[in-house]
């Protein structure tokens, strides 16, 4: 090569790498202050609210004076809302994202389906409320009760986990689906013994983006109904008596941690406002407590498998 | 067609008869007409140029085109004479319990070495450690692949080598005992050391079962099969004993490709 291409080459060589550096300075910068801005209003929340964190702000019902105020009754419904949700969405979820992705023979109606669950993903939340005023608290006759905010919150994140199980499945090389099929297995032994265990990582996923964005909506909850105030808890699941286990608690009224930051905030006193940073603080612990779990199982599903 | 005269040449059993097979990806006719035996307890080679359709005659075998919509068989295809397993009235986990494969990629699951074997048995429902351990055993012995692996039987299936991970999958399509095994080009991923301990398996396993192989290499073919047979654009040209086919081939288009003239 002639003493002349290869400095052409070089140079040209240069350039291009100069427009990867600065693409990635660019992209860096970018994130840096997403973070940054993100970092620093969690911050600016905690320090504000720190000085009202402490046991008896977690062991305490909502008070009229703020130095007394305290989360209970919202951290429990929080809680509770939550598992109904996870126990309804994560089910339903799953089972359909296997059944459209499976089993059905792939046509208009399939494709139909498939639009309209991405759709949902974008309907805003309120509108799930209406729904399930509608739906869950007339109609059903469920009332204004944790099972009602659930089954809510399930139908906000449904579509959400749908579509992650089908990704998550559509990532398994057939040749796995084949090396199965081909030793005799029917299609549930397939889907059950091998698709599943084999995706359960990446859904756990979609479950978690879901479950974050359920912990944090407040429109749906108070479309529903749910208390602003409340000084007292659900029933206990766990009873002294026989069967030992109740579910008075689905029925009972209740609260969650964004409506009562909303309460607080809302109100006049400045003292308020430190228990809205307090349980936003809160809130935000529980978000990544959540992740934190997924995290953990994620990696203790997938040691092991990879293809 | 050259198949009328073998029957009589043939000294051993026809374990599966192929009779008028057609096959159809959606509109596209992939296989015509193909009327050929595979003997017992033989090795039976597919030859043929890349898109001659080997691969798809032998995924007919154990009904795996079945997986995938739009695929359509036409003729049958006879198992001892009595079960045409193209029949829509045999279900194709009955033909795939009978008839087990090994693919072209080595595809072990992520499962552990044991689970990878054992997987063949706890489909119908085999769950005493006794006999689980048991077949698992032979079934890595009959794979030649027991003594490199005992110690680690629960170690992950993807620490192996390709060529380990391969007779692995043999050794999973061994266990539950089938009548035949389906090759389909199970070396082409392999390196020569890899591709010769393989080669030494089959030719010890017709012993137990009848082996039907894909295979792009004609050298391989004409090394370990006792049966050719040469397919072209979705016809069975020529068919009889692999030596015949070699030294000796009936049609022009099986000499041209054996000498190396198509391909």
């Amino acid at each position: 090569m002639s003493k002349a291409n290869l400095t052409k080459i070089r140079a040209d060589i240069d350039r291009r790498k100069l427009i990867n550096s600065i693409f990635a300075l660019v992209s860096m910068i970018v994130i840096a202050v997403a973070l940054i801005i993100l970092l620093g209003l969690t911050l600016k929340m905690a320090i504000q609210g720190a000085s009202r964190i402490n046991p008896e702000f977690f062991t305490s019902f909502p008070s009229r004076r703020a130095e007394r105020a305290g989360i209970l009754s919202a951290w429990v419904g929080t809680s509770l809302v939550m598992l109904v949700t996870a126990l309804a969405a994560i089910p339903l979820g799953v089972a359909s994202g296997v059944y459209l992705e499976e089993y059905t023979r792939k046509n208009w109606l399939a494709d139909l389906i498939e639009i309209n669950v991405t759709n949902l993903a974008g309907v805003p939340s309120i509108i799930y409320g209406l729904l399930a005023l509608g739906l869950f608290v007339y109609q059903l006759g469920l009332g204004q009760s944790i099972l009602s905010a659930g089954l809510t919150l399930a139908l906000l994140i449904l579509p959400v986990v749908i579509v992650t199980t089908r990704e998550s499945i559509r990532a398994i090389p057939n040749s796995l689906r084949e090396a199965a099929y081909a030793l005799g297995a029917s299609k549930w032994q397939a889907i059950w013994d091998h698709i599943l265990p084999y995706s359960f990582g990446s859904i756990l996923t979609g479950v978690i983006i879901g479950l974050s964005r359920a912990i944090g909506e407040t429109a749906p909850i108070i479309t529903i109904g749910a208390l602003t105030f409340i000084a007292f808890l659900p029933d206990s699941p766990i009873t002294t008596d026989f069967p030992y286990i109740s579910f008075e608690w689905l029925q009972a009224p209740f609260t969650v941690l964004p409506i009562q930051m909303f309460n607080w905030v809302s109100r006049p006193q400045a003292d308020f406002e430190i228990n809205a940073a307090a349980a936003g603080t809160v809130l935000i612990c529980m978000t990544l407590g959540i992740n934190a779990i997924a995290i953990w199982l994620r990696y203790q599903l997938r040691k092991g498998i990879k293809w | 067609m050259v198949t009328d005269n073998i029957f009589d040449t043939m000294t051993t059993i026809p374990k599966a008869e192929v009779a008028d097979l057609n096959f159809y990806y959606s509109s596209f006719h992939a296989l015509k007409k193909i009327s050929m035996v595979v003997p017992e307890h033989k090795v039976t080679a597919l030859i043929g140029p890349s898109g001659c359709g080997k691969t798809t005659l032998l995924r007919c075998f154990n009904r795996m085109h079945d997986l995938y919509p739009g695929n359509r068989y036409e003729g049958s295809i006879w198992l001892d004479k009595d079960t045409n397993i193209l029949s829509r009235k045999v279900d194709p986990i009955e033909v795939r319990m009978r008839i087990s494969m090994v693919f072209q990629k080595p595809n072990p699951f992520p499962k552990s070495i044991y689970e990878n074997v054992a997987y063949g048995l706890r489909v119908r429902g085999e769950a005493s450690r006794r006999i689980l351990d048991e077949k698992v055993e032979d079934a890595l012995r009959g794979a030649a692949l027991w003594d490199e692996v005992k110690d680690r039987l629960k170690e992950s299936a993807y620490n192996l080598s390709g060529g380990q991970q391969q007779r692995l999958c043999i050794a999973r399509a061994l266990v539950a005992d089938p009548e035949i095994v389906l090759f389909d080009e199970p070396t082409s991923a392999l390196d020569p050391i890899a591709t010769a301990s393989i080669e030494e398996l089959m030719s010890a396993l017709k012993e137990k079962v009848t082996i039907l192989i894909v295979t792009h290499s004609m050298q391989q073919a004409a090394r370990i099969s006792d049966y050719t047979a040469f397919m072209y654009l979705g016809e069975l040209i020529e068919f009889g004993r692999t030596k015949d086919v070699f030294e000796q081939p009936e049609q022009k288009q099986t000499e041209d490709y054996i000498s190396g003239r198509i391909g």
